[in-house]
């Protein structure tokens, strides 16, 4: 059983549908024993990261997702989920669970593409990735493939090795982070990319970290 | 880079898509979740959907087709066409639309943007713009007025002012309409589409008047916009989305390959 964490943040039922339309079974929960129980972990997320700390704190979920990587249960986070995972966030401020060490940063307020004209935020829309070293959930996406993006802010790992591809916007930020063993987090929305994104969500669901 | 989306766009009347639609493989026309998944297989990135159902009461026939669109499609799609409230939203959006769209509603009532905004989040906001070229004026500035009713009511707001205003409330993406352009199939309002770009921070769909591939170039290149609609050209089999696309990748233009 797939349990996708259920703290309010929108957009779950998307995951949903299609973790379920790749035949495997999963269930939206805010119970944390389920959590704990349950083969993967996915922990989606819109909105805002204020909003989300303070939900995920009042349903004590935070603990049930540290408890659940210290167990080594794979845990894929997405977008507002991935943002969440790291130590701080710029966006209202707000000190998150912290899993991975490094902050979420808002992109610059001028960003230009390479002649010049205005990039607008938030990122919205189909971008690619640049894949920094090879992990099964990527298994079989190539570097043309691009992924559905909508975000103002991302994450920013301390350490390098922390980064596992990266997007340009303006600048290159960090667009999939890796935790431990266990733990992987894409900034775009996988349940939104068409069959790319529906590969790398099968590739997470059969996942048996070591 | 971002690439530039191309959208394929469907009226919806009680349940059935309303233009007399022909594939060239003749798969099922009129089915608006058939097509939707034959332009997410096509490498559509993204669908728009606008009811155009008369009667507040027959709502749930949209919402039962954006459920069914939910589970058969995996790219983002949104919905306009009779949203009115706040619950109209929560409800297109718990039934898996990614984000909905506003129009005539909003210019009757700004306050559902930023409301809309504060629930569910700015990206999930659209502001559908129908607009008309009426000639610079002191009451419009830009010459372009917003209209609504398929452009027979003018409304007296100028479509920059009411676009900014309508950023400033929270909208996340403008589908911009030339009514003057629409149906016409001889290409888009560039002038007014990069007008509208420029002035706002926010992405732009452009929407009315594509007909040739050509014309999709123009108004991502001068026009600006970072999206492009297209109905007929599409619908009618006249051109595939894959012609389209690699049109625009061989001039240039960043497209997402599928």
């Amino acid at each position: 059983m797939i349990s996708i964490i259920d703290y309010n943040a929108g957009n779950l039922t998307s995951v949903y549908r299609a973790v379920n339309h790749l035949g495997f079974k999963c269930k939206i929960t805010k119970d944390t024993q389920a959590i704990l129980n349950s083969d993967s972990i996915i922990f989606p997320g819109v909105g805002a990261a204020g909003a989300a700390m303070e939900s995920l704190l009042k349903l004590g979920l935070d603990v049930a997702i540290k408890e659940a990587f210290n167990l080594g249960k794979p845990i894929l986070g997405i977008c507002l989920g991935t943002q969440i995972i790291m130590s701080y966030s710029e966006e209202n401020s707000v000190n998150c669970i912290g899993i991975i060490n490094g902050k979420v940063c808002a992109f610059p307020f001028n960003l230009q593409d390479q002649d010049g004209n205005r990039l607008k935020i938030p990122q919205m829309g189909w971008n690619s990735i640049e894949i920094k070293k090879e992990h099964p959930v990527l298994s079989g996406i190539c570097k043309d493939d691009e992924f559905y993006f909508v975000h103002g802010y991302y994450p920013r790992p301390s350490d390098d090795n922390d980064i596992l591809a990266s997007t340009s916007y303006g600048i290159n930020f960090p667009s999939i982070i890796i935790g431990g063993k266990n733990l992987i987090a894409t900034q775009f929305h996988p349940e939104k990319s068409g069959k790319c994104g529906l590969k790398l969500l099968k590739n997470f669901c059969m996942w048996q970290p070591c | 880079m971002l690439s530039k989306r191309i959208i394929p766009c469907l009226d919806v009347r009680e349940g059935k898509t309303t233009k007399g639609i022909k594939f060239q493989n003749n798969i099922d026309i009129g089915d608006p979740v058939e097509m939707a998944r034959f332009y997410y297989e096509a490498g559509a990135d993204e669908i728009v959907f606008y009811d155009i159902t008369a009667s507040h009461e027959k709502r749930n026939i949209m919402i039962d087709v954006v459920r069914r669109v939910a589970e058969n499609i995996f790219i983002p799609f949104s919905v306009g066409g009779g949203i009115r409230t706040i619950d109209d939203m929560r409800e297109v959006l718990l039934a898996g639309a990614e984000k909905v769209s506003v129009n005539s509603s909003a210019i009757k009532n700004p306050e559902i943007i930023s409301e809309g905004a504060k629930a569910f989040g700015s990206q999930c906001i659209v502001l559908g713009m129908d607009v008309k070229y009426v000639g610079k004026s002191e009451r419009i500035p830009s010459g372009y007025e917003m209209v609504i009713n398929g452009g027979r009511t003018y409304m007296g707001i100028d479509a920059i002012w009411w676009a900014k205003e309508a950023e400033r409330l929270g909208a996340g993406e403008i589908c911009l309409n030339s009514i003057d352009a629409d149906g016409t199939r001889e290409g888009y309002e560039i002038n007014l589409t990069s007008l509208i770009s420029t002035n706002a921070k926010i992405p732009v769909i452009a929407s009315g008047g594509a007909g040739k591939p050509v014309h999709l170039l123009e108004v991502l290149t001068k026009g600006k916009a970072d999206a492009a609609l297209i109905a007929s050209m599409v619908h009618y089999g006249t051109y595939s989305i894959s012609q389209i696309k690699s049109y625009l990748y061989s001039n240039g233009i960043k497209i997402r390959k599928t």
